[in-house]
């Protein structure tokens, strides 16, 4: 338990201005512009848009440089902004099949409408340090070739797939409410949008760990990936006092479709089975991780066994969150002196109870030896 | 509405003063930043579900001539919504229309042309594989 304290003001402050002085490292260093890292480490920065659930390129790329370049500190602030704002509403959901792809491969199919496109990929790279990039110098520019007649019409993987029965289809629009977990706390078992909505914000390490745990044995999915596609797609919003829809602007995001082993029923024959993921800028370890995990938490619903931990919703989705992760365990630094004094003299009280006991227990010991 | 959005500060001033449009007006709305939850579905065509949100700068004037506009972008540029809504309100009048649409032209074409260079850049990625004979086989 922690109990408040008081003091050190000065103390604080003064912490405070060394943080601001170690921020800014060498002063004979140029300092950082916002524009910089949001240009120059914009996987950072959509990492940090994704944990913060706030798509703002300028804002998350000012809370990495405020946060020395700490992600988790960099979503608390996002985070802790986000609450200063009024919401004007919901999207309209944006429409994942009309993205301006710049990357989308799937590892089902070769051939498919709209083709395999790396786009901007660290794939196939041989992970060499490259020293040239120490020295400034411009990379020479992308090539450019005719798009195909077929590039404009990138149908989903998936419906191409689904066409033929052979994969479940994606759960119906009921009209129902969407569930939201930054306004009703998440009541277990919880449904799969709302699953979605935090394992889209769920810490990357957490999430990639446990879809990778689902590939060594605990949860087997059996998984392809059915899709990845990175681009850009339209957000539309309607607003109230309007009644039609407006576009906000384009937004970045990354989708992945994993398809899985197979699932029937006596109703359904036999079919592949669907993963999810879904999120801001350009994030593909994460949107395959969250799909993966996606997967794995419909174990029940599927009719598989539950016993590993990415199959525990409750597991998954209380732990996943950095925010409150780190929250959790960095409060154990602040000041516990009362609590640790009760704990003081509980250890103390047991110890002299110990000493006592072996005083008594071991007098006819030492007299049998005698 | 989604020219003005894409568009820079700079670029809706200078519409504005090549259109030869003032820009007088009334705040119906003051410009206010805020949050749009922004939606995805279930395997991308099925169920809404919460992605995250975005932020977004709102804004609505009148004109002095009584035209109302009103912006809606994302981001948090609150002088580009006002101004962005000030447009707005010049095309709603017909004798104005033109001029307005001529003026955000050059916007128009920037995009395009980003759109197209990044289409092109993505077209000279895209690749063949092959699924080779395994030698074992």
């Amino acid at each position: 338990m922690y109990v408040a304290v008081k003091g050190g003001e000065a103390a604080i402050d003064n912490a405070h201005r060394l943080l601001a002085e170690r921020r800014r490292g060498d002063p004979a260093v140029p300092e950082l512009t916002v524009a910089q890292i949001r240009e120059q480490m914009s996987l950072l920065v959509d990492r940090v848009m994704a944990e913060g659930s706030l798509y703002d390129p300028d804002l998350a790329a000012l809370a990495l440089k405020q946060a020395r370049g700490d992600v988790v500190e960099a979503v608390f602030l996002v985070r802790a902004y986000r609450t200063t704002l009024p919401r004007f509403g919901a999207s309209v959901p944006v429409e994942t099949g009309a993205m301006a792809v710049d990357r989308r491969v799937s590892a089902t199919f070769k051939d498919m409408p709209g083709g395999q496109v790396l786009g901007p990929t660290f794939d196939y790279t041989h992970r060499l340090i490259d020293f040239a990039l120490a020295a400034a110098g411009e990379p020479e520019p992308a090539a450019e070739a005719e798009p195909g007649p077929d590039a404009a019409l990138c149908p989903r993987v998936t419906d191409i797939l689904g066409q033929a029965g052979l994969l479940e289809a994606s759960p119906p629009e009921a009209g129902a409410p969407v569930g939201d977990l930054t306004r009703e706390a998440v009541d277990f078992p919880a449904d799969r949008a709302v699953r979605l909505q935090a394992l889209a914000r769920g810490d990357e390490g957490f999430v990639l760990a446990l879809g990778y745990s689902t590939q060594r044995g605990y949860g087997r999915t059996h998984p392809f990936v059915g899709e990845i596609r990175c681009g850009t797609v339209a957000v539309e919003f309607v607003p109230e006092e309007l009644g039609f829809s407006v576009p906000l602007g384009d937004v970045p995001l990354t989708e992945c479709q994993m398809v899985n082993q197979f699932h029937g029923s006596g109703d359904v024959p036999p079919q592949f089975t669907r993963g999810y993921g879904l999120v801001f800028g350009q994030g593909e370890r994460k949107a395959m991780a969250m799909a993966l995990v996606d997967r794995s938490l419909r174990a029940s619903e599927l009719g598989e066994a539950v016993g590993a931990p990415a199959q525990d919703q409750e597991f998954v989705l209380a732990h996943c969150d950095s925010l409150q992760a780190t929250g959790f365990v960095e409060h154990l630094k602040l000041p516990h002196y009362v609590d640790f004094q009760a704990e003081l003299e509980l250890v103390r009280r047991l110890r002299a109870e110990h000493a006592a006991a072996r005083a008594q227990g071991d007098a006819p010991i030492r007299e049998a030896a005698e | 509405m989604a020219l003005a959005g894409a568009a820079t500060l700079a670029e809706l001033r200078a519409a504005l003063s090549d259109a030869g449009l003032p820009d007088r007006a009334e705040d119906l709305r003051a410009p206010e930043t805020g949050l749009v939850m922004t939606r995805g579905r279930i395997g991308g065509d099925g169920r809404a579900f919460n992605l995250g949100e975005a932020t977004v700068t709102r804004a609505a004037v009148r004109l002095p001539g009584g035209e109302t506009g009103f912006a809606y972008h994302l981001g948090r540029d609150r002088p580009k919504a006002r101004l962005a809504a000030i447009l707005d309100a010049h095309w709603q009048n017909p004798a104005h229309r033109p001029a307005v649409e001529a003026a955000l032209g050059a916007v128009a074409d920037r995009r395009a042309g980003a759109a197209r260079a990044r289409a092109r850049r993505a077209a000279a990625t895209r690749v063949n594989f092959f699924t080779l004979v395994r030698g074992e086989d």
